[in-house]
């Protein structure tokens, strides 16, 4: 158990700096923003992660469970995954304008006009 | 197993150039998720988690691919710097795992202050027998408000910037 | 889309399933998993697939965005309600126990509503979010 301890933590901190790697280093925004999803999922699974108890069952009252998980981080990634979903929508609806204005996703061609205007 | 497919997952969509198979691989990385989620005994949030990454999200992502453009244009410059950034990022992130409690530890700091309370008191103060609603709607009512009126402000700045008049094609720039 | 007929027919086998299936999730959330934020979302999907299968068009006219505005914010004037009605009832802003003679009971009633509050309000805004990105490109 030790051994594997951490390892739901390890995997967890590869899935956020790849995301962290897709939002430094694509130029698209779109693309940055499934960058920043990846990294979202990834903090849910460190929470959830955190709730997990061993032998424990979920947390609704049953006859029978010995331990149940804790339910406060379920509490919060449920409203946090909502939550995510619509300021995700946000951050689309800015780039899909920033396209209308710009003519481009690429942040490269974006910040060229700027420089221009 | 989960996990690593889940690693895989992410790998391939920093790969891939074309967003519209990126898109669609987030929407299996959620469902890998709500799986995970299933097997850590959250089955509120794997229910949320896969009606909304794999069904909502990837909706509204293809929606907004249609308006904008699929392809990605090679990233100039090297890949050195963002790499070296996110490598030490991540071995300080590392480093400081090493601290965590184990995982399934009862013992956690996690598990010894609140949670204890809600799950012996909640069946009895308010009659419901998931905890996760009667912690979402009862003790944390006030969370919940807040993040409701999150949600709202969200829909009001979609519909302020997306909705409302809408342009002609041909004055688009570019095709679309 | 009208060429779709496999798609058409699958789609209107399991739209219904699915909004009686969300329903579900809202209501028996006190006992089971559920709540407002899964229903809220399942609702919203089933009706975005209507959106996608039969066209937006057809989906406005089942719920126009008009509606949805005002859903949006009646969600959220339900829980705030919610909380006003039980201060006014002598408890605490958001204190369910006062609004029934039983705590339990008053609880149970809290949460139910709030939950429904909540479900509106995920629902809508969500059809409102994919109507906005939809309708910006003319055809959805």
């Amino acid at each position: 158990m030790s051994a594997l301890g951490l390892y739901n933590y390890e995997i967890v901190i590869v899935l956020m700096m790849t995301g962290f790697y897709v939002v430094i280093r694509s130029p698209n925004l779109v693309k940055k923003i499934v960058g920043l999803n990846i990294f979202q999922t990834s903090v849910f699974i460190l929470y959830i992660s955190m709730g997990k108890v061993a032998d424990g069952t979920a947390p609704i009252v049953m006859e029978g469970a010995r331990a149940y998980s804790n339910p406060l981080p379920h509490v919060l990634i449920l409203t946090a995954i909502v939550v995510g979903v619509a300021t995700t929508a946000l951050g689309l609806a800015l780039v899909v304008r920033i396209r209308e204005a710009y003519g481009s996703v690429d942040e490269e061609a974006i910040q060229k006009q700027d420089r221009v205007g | 197993m989960l996990l690593g497919f889940l690693v895989v997952i992410a790998l391939a969509v920093v790969r891939l150039r074309n967003l519209f198979a990126a898109v669609m691989l987030t929407g299996i990385y959620s469902l890998h998720a709500a799986l995970l989620f299933i097997s850590l005994d959250a089955v509120d949030v794997a229910f949320t988690e896969a009606a909304v990454g794999a069904g909502i999200s990837t909706v509204l992502m293809l929606a907004t691919l249609g308006l904008v453009g699929r392809e990605e244009s090679r990233p100039r410059g090297r890949g050195w710097l963002p790499l070296t950034v996110v490598l030490v990022t991540g071995g300080a992130l590392v480093f400081a795992t090493l601290d965590m409690p184990r995982f399934g530890d009862p013992n956690a700091p996690v598990h010894t202050h609140v949670a204890p309370r809600y799950i012996q008191d909640s069946p009895n103060e308010t009659g419901v027998p998931n905890m996760v609603t009667s912690v979402l709607a009862s003790y944390r009512g006030y969370d919940t408000l807040g993040e409701t009126v999150v949600i709202l402000t969200a829909g009001i700045g979609v519909l302020l910037l997306l909705g409302g008049r809408r342009r002609d094609n041909d004055e688009d720039e570019g095709p679309r | 889309m009208s060429h779709h007929i496999v798609l058409r027919v699958v789609a209107k086998l399991l739209i219904p399933l699915i909004l009686l299936f969300a329903l579900y999730v809202q209501f028996h959330g006190d006992f089971g998993p559920g709540g407002g934020f899964q229903a809220g979302v399942i609702f919203a999907a089933a009706l975005i697939l209507y959106a996608l299968v039969f066209g937006l068009d057809s989906a406005r006219r089942v719920i126009s965005p008009d509606l949805l505005r005002v859903l949006m914010a009646s969600g959220v004037l339900l829980y705030g309600g919610v909380g006003v009605a039980s201060l006014l009832l002598g408890g605490h802003f958001l204190d369910y126990s006062v609004l029934a003679s039983d705590p339990v009971a008053g609880q149970h009633l809290g949460i139910l509503l709030v939950e429904l509050g909540v479900g509106i309000t995920v629902t809508s805004t969500m059809l409102s979010l994919f109507y906005g990105f939809a309708g910006r490109g003319g055809d959805g």
